[in-house]
């Protein structure tokens, strides 16, 4: 392999530390925070409640409903409240891995709201409010056939890794910082997957099984909370 | 802080009962507030921030500094702005979309306490009069909302000030170092907390839960440091009387001495 040294020192394969808490806000039907270094996501469930307007109601199946929202003074820079362009596309894209694992079916004509929150970012914070998201889902006691595991893998200059921090992402040597978020289903099945950079077919493949072996990590964090928030007694 | 009123008449009813004889449905006085939780440095990439808890009501508060030109109308002073954002997250009851008038009203009440109160001393914050100044930006963030935001609002911003540090300025490039924090934001020695009084029948109450604000009449927010009145607003349709309006002021200087004692033991604390 080559000599490259990750900046924070880590192992190829290597998460940032994780931290997961289950049920922090009381008016919620279910809520989670999830922690992947210095990346704090928070999210909450409200539903399933009757969907309003009217004509967006489904008789068929509830509606899930996501938003991705960044607190101003997550970054650097302070970027302006409010929905953004970005925080649209990702709000979707969050939507899209969540659902494959929620039974809609049993809830015609209502809506499922998932509020995301970035409260401190260092890059993969989409992936964070995923894993955030999947664990709010479960404590809100939404029927689900899996939970779902997020983690951004990456390939700074030729060298696959894994959970990206923003001084990677920002890596400007060689080939430069290639950024690949991935969702998958604890059985392995890819529910969201995106990238930006330049990578061969070889290379993916590579880095989408570092992060399915990845995922099995963030499974027993998003467990492990799920269980503590529960009194057993 | 509402928008919809979901609490039912009968609890309405009952909190008017109980307050009759001084009662609230948690065991607290009229003129007691909630247990206050603060916590520092919850967002590192922030110049300063805080998690404020009353009782079950969270916010996040956090302050961005930034450099820019200053107001045709005050060329020696810096800026300050002060945005809300009632997250969805935090109630059933926030929307999104557009922000709605609590949330500006949130946001301008904590600006004018800020302001009005000179606890930043804005003529400091001037890098080159009429051309380049600090602008400091106070972020709210609502993370449940169980009452009494507002007040926990309030005073996340006056703490958050407290802890911010400017980051560092390079000149001759003109650009701001916002991973690099050097001096204190330039602070005088007064205290703004605004604290509301809600009126629910005949009787004043301070630090509402969020049935307490549904059963509401009126409220009067008073912007208050050591017996100094900075600031103030009287929100809903009933009337106040004189008498009712000193009665609340009285209150405000007693809860300002309770708070600030706490947020005193905090700073001293870190």
């Amino acid at each position: 392999m080559t000599e490259f040294k990750r900046p924070d020192g880590r192992k190829e394969d290597e998460l940032r530390e994780m931290k997961a808490k289950v049920g922090i806000i009381p008016n919620a039907d279910g809520s989670a925070m999830y922690q992947s270094g210095n990346t704090i996501a928070i999210a909450a469930v409200y539903g399933p409640k009757k969907m309003h307007p009217q004509h967006k109601q489904d008789p068929k199946r509830g509606v899930l409903r996501c938003t991705y929202n960044m607190n101003s003074f997550s970054v650097s820079e302070r970027i302006r409240p409010g929905p953004s362009r970005r925080s649209t596309e990702i709000s979707k894209i969050i939507e899209w891995s969540l659902e494959p694992v929620l039974d809609l079916d049993r809830f015609p004509n209502t809506v499922i709201d998932v509020h995301i929150n970035i409260i401190q970012a260092d890059a993969g914070t989409r992936c964070a409010g995923i894993n955030a998201a999947s664990m709010a889902l479960a404590h809100a006691g939404i029927p689900m056939r899996d939970l779902i595991l997020s983690i951004a893998a990456g390939k700074l200059d030729k060298t696959i890794v894994i959970d990206v921090n923003k001084a990677e992402e920002d890596f400007k040597e060689g080939e430069g910082s290639t950024d690949i978020p991935i969702s998958m289903t604890s059985s392995g099945e890819i529910t969201h997957l995106q990238l930006d950079g330049k990578i061969n077919s070889k290379q993916l493949k590579k880095a989408i099984e570092m992060a399915r072996k990845s995922s099995k990590e963030i499974y027993e964090v998003q467990k492990k909370a799920l269980k503590e928030s529960v009194n057993l007694e | 802080m509402k928008n919809i009123n979901t609490t039912p008449d009968v609890t309405i009813k009952k909190i008017n009962e109980y307050l009759k004889i001084n009662k609230r449905f948690d065991g607290r006085k009229t003129d007691e507030f909630r247990d206050l939780i603060i916590e520092k440095d919850v967002s590192n990439k922030a110049e300063g921030s805080v998690r404020v808890k009353l009782g079950k009501t969270e916010v996040i508060v956090g302050i961005k500094a930034d450099v820019a030109e200053p107001y045709p109308d005050s060329p020696d002073k810096g800026n300050l702005m002060v945005t809300a954002e009632l997250l969805p997250l935090s109630s059933s009851r926030f929307e999104l979309g557009p922000p709605k008038f609590d949330t500006i009203e949130l946001g301008r009440i904590i600006d004018r306490g800020i302001r009005e109160s000179g606890v930043i001393d804005f003529k400091k914050l001037v890098i080159k009069e009429g051309e380049k100044v600090w602008a400091i930006f106070i972020d709210i963030y609502s993370i449940n909302d169980d009452g009494n935001l507002l007040d926990a609002a309030g005073i996340g911003a006056l703490v958050a000030l407290k802890l911010a540090k400017l980051p560092k300025y390079n000149e001759k490039e003109e650009k701001v170092l916002h991973d690099q924090h050097d001096k204190e934001i330039p602070l005088t020695d007064v205290n703004p907390i605004p604290i509301t009084i809600h009126k629910i029948g005949n009787k004043l109450i301070v630090d509402p839960v969020k049935e307490e604000e549904d059963a509401s009449e009126t409220r009067l927010t008073i912007g208050i440091s050591d017996g100094i009145i900075s600031s103030m607003q009287k929100g809903n349709i009933f009337p106040l009387k004189d008498e009712e309006i000193f009665e609340a002021i009285d209150i405000a200087d007693k809860t300002w001495k309770e708070l600030f004692k706490k947020i005193e033991k905090f700073l001293k604390s870190k």
